[in-house]
């Protein structure tokens, strides 16, 4: 072989090694990293994981979103720790995934100055939608007290007028009753608060019979309402019960049992949803994990569907551009309508659902619209345009 | 305010006590015996709840179910002691911190791992699910009538075992001077396995009892386990009176304090922030409660001077 053939050979070479490397940085380019950070061990990762299920279905054919999942362990520190090294290590592009608004409080403001864009598929705080609101927080599930609103304006229609209400004593159980007061005319029998994470409410319930009403609301997500719902039918009375679906959704059914059947609760989403978008997550969740998906997967993949219509309309280099992609919320969502209202929170139909029995499964079925076209009480107080 | 919602109080007040009680007494004894700080005791208390959830929906039968919390606290609790436990006694108390919390993150996932992250399902027997009406128009759940009587008989029985038979005299001598009864030829590992399986067995039952009218999940251990702490430090290390008493003053303190501060607030705030201040104060009352104790009795109502 030549000296020139040598030389042609390795030209070759190298000008296709040169393409290839750059060809390939351009695909590294294209890829964007999604960081989650939520609740997959201990109590309350029920809620984690279906939304962790949720976006991953959303997402699964993307070859260019690459998802970091992390387990916050429903601890706020642990949650700052995995945002600061997503953030600064891995580089990732877009944060997602908190459950609860005590730890989106301590994680989003922090990255969203730092230019990091956060959807929320759940926590929707009203620290983050007044004048906390910011250009690069979308919350995707709902402002704090949309549902409870639902629940004041269902218990209205209902014809209540003399309501005990109770939540626990920290932030967003104040939301709650703040919402369900917004909305509900008649009068409260009863006000209380409840400890975070008390179980027992013997004494609480004691204090319904006594007190006279026609009607009971209640905001206890996770365990607290498990415990409630299954007290309250061995307790004998038989007041009318309406709440947020958080203990009425799918994970938690089963553990409430029968005492949860015929009690009407508030949501944006249910599984009997008739739109195309909802019939496809429903069955392809249940192929794919077996189960019946919650309110909480519908928010993971609603989600995961908002990012990927986002980056279908534009790059994630354009800061600007992927929000303004973002805000327009160009997919179709389980929930049928969706848009975003000037400070980035749904605006969109709460239902009223009532818990029935599929069979042997207990699930929900939308009885009417609760509230429509919901938006949110802070939209004034956001300096958003 | 009537008359029968302020004893219905009581009675729940009660029923929150004894099963605090069943909690502490394996607490209490495991501290005060071997002088172990087991924070896993949370764990049992788990074990116990989803081991009934299990034969519940196998068996159908809620009798069966609340054995099998039993049993199966008990063998988790000696499978517990004889892997790790028997091993850290003469540890200090920080390497006894580490290792049972580790124990409680291990116990958590690994049951997370068998049964999934969703809450089960477990539900007390159908002729337990009605109510007493009791005279001055008092109604009070059977069930909770039923906790707090096999809590008072498990208390009985306890209380015979520790002062009438040889294995709770040996637990006595055991706490006062533990060289001196492995001198005399008991043998103590032996003694501490029995005690610390026992204990653990208790827990698990208070879980399934306490399980079917809260709910059975990952993690519902720990915050009961803090109660039971302060239980057994009001009442005096190593005591099984004192776990009993102390059980129901933080029972009736907690239950009347959630009970009575909102409305002793009322007089002074409108409503919103009377129930939120109350109900503040009333999470406090029970670690007030302990320190009053204590700045009178330092070493708990019923503990030993040291």
């Amino acid at each position: 072989m030549s000296k020139n053939s040598i030389l042609i050979v390795l030209l070759i070479l190298i000008i296709g090694g040169g393409t290839y490397y750059y060809l390939e940085k351009q695909k590294k380019d294209d890829v964007v990293k999604v960081g989650m950070i939520t609740t997959l061990s201990g109590g309350g990762s029920g809620l984690g994981i279906d939304v962790r299920d949720g976006f991953l279905l959303a997402v699964k054919d993307n070859k260019n979103i690459q998802v970091l999942v992390k387990d916050d362990q429903r601890k706020p520190d642990i949650a700052v720790q995995l945002a600061d090294k997503m953030t600064q290590s891995d580089k990732v592009d877009v944060l997602t995934g908190i459950i609860w608004s005590n730890l989106a409080m301590a994680v989003v403001p922090a990255a969203v100055n730092q230019d990091i864009v956060y959807l929320s598929p759940n926590a929707g705080p009203s620290a983050l939608a007044g004048k906390g609101c910011h250009k690069n927080y979308f919350n995707v599930a709902w402002q704090n007290d949309n549902l409870h609103e639902a629940a004041g304006g269902y218990a209205n229609s209902a014809g209540y007028k003399n309501t005990f209400i109770l939540a626990p004593n920290y932030p967003a159980g104040k939301d709650a009753l703040t919402g369900y007061k917004r909305f509900f005319k008649g009068n409260l029998a009863g006000e209380l608060y409840t400890k975070l994470g008390q179980k027992d409410y013997a004494a609480e319930i004691a204090q319904i019979r006594a007190s006279g009403a026609d009607s009971i609301f209640f905001f206890l997500p996770g365990g607290m309402g498990i415990g409630f719902m299954k007290q309250y039918a061995q307790s004998g009375i038989d007041l009318p019960v309406v709440g947020p679906a958080f203990s009425f959704d799918q994970g938690i059914l089963k553990a409430v049992g029968d005492a949860a059947l015929g009690v009407k609760n508030t949501s944006q989403w249910s599984k009997d949803l008739d739109n195309e978008a909802n019939k496809k997550f429903v069955s392809e969740f249940k192929s794919t994990y077996g189960r019946l998906p919650s309110l909480y997967a519908s928010q993971g993949y609603d989600t995961g569907m908002l990012l990927l219509s986002a980056l279908r309309n534009s790059s994630i280099s354009d800061k600007d551009g992927f929000r303004n992609a973002l805000k327009v919320a160009d997919f179709s969502s389980t929930r049928g309508k969706f848009k975003f209202a000037s400070n980035q929170h749904p605006i969109q139909d709460i239902y009223v659902r009532e818990v029935i029995k599929e069979g042997d499964i207990l699930t929900n079925k939308i009885v009417s619209i609760g509230l429509k076209d919901r938006s949110n009480a802070y939209v004034d107080a956001c300096s958003l345009k | 305010m009537t008359i029968s919602l302020f004893i219905e109080q009581i009675l729940n007040g009660l029923q929150f006590g004894v099963m605090l009680f069943l909690m502490s007494a394996g607490l209490t004894l495991v501290f005060g015996v071997m002088g172990l700080i087991n924070l896993a005791h949370g764990s049992f208390y788990m074990i116990g709840a989803f081991a009934a959830a299990l034969f519940a929906e196998l068996t159908g039968s809620f009798l069966i179910a609340m054995i099998a919390s039993f049993v199966a606290a008990l063998f988790a609790g000696a499978l517990t002691e004889l892997i790790i436990i028997r091993k850290i006694y003469k540890r200090d108390h920080l390497d006894q911190v580490l290792a049972t919390f580790a124990l409680i993150l291990l116990f958590s996932e690994g049951i997370r791992w068998i049964f999934g992250a969703y809450p089960l399902y477990l539900d007390i027997p159908n002729s337990l699910s009605s109510s007493f009406n009791l005279p001055f128009e008092i109604i009070y759940s059977k069930y909770r009538m039923m906790i707090i009587l096999v809590g008072i008989i498990i208390a009985i029985i306890l209380y015979f075992l520790i002062s009438k038979t040889l294995i709770g005299i040996r637990i006595k001598a055991g706490q006062n001077d533990r060289e001196m009864i492995g001198a005399l030829g008991v043998d103590v590992t032996k003694l501490y396995t029995i005690v610390f399986s026992l204990g653990a067995a208790l827990a698990g039952l208070a879980g399934a009892l306490i399980g079917a009218i809260q709910s059975v999940e990952v993690g519902m251990g720990e915050p009961v386990l803090i109660l039971a702490f302060v239980v057994i430090v009001i009442g005096g290390i190593g005591s099984i009176k004192g776990a009993f008493v102390g059980a129901l003053l933080v029972g009736i303190t907690d239950t009347m304090g959630r009970f009575l501060l909102p409305s002793f607030f009322s007089y002074f705030f409108d409503n919103a922030s009377a129930t939120s201040i109350g109900s503040s104060i009333a999470s406090m009352s029970i670690y007030i409660l302990m320190a009053t104790v204590l700045i009178f009795k330092p070493s708990g109502l019923y503990g030993v001077k040291k």
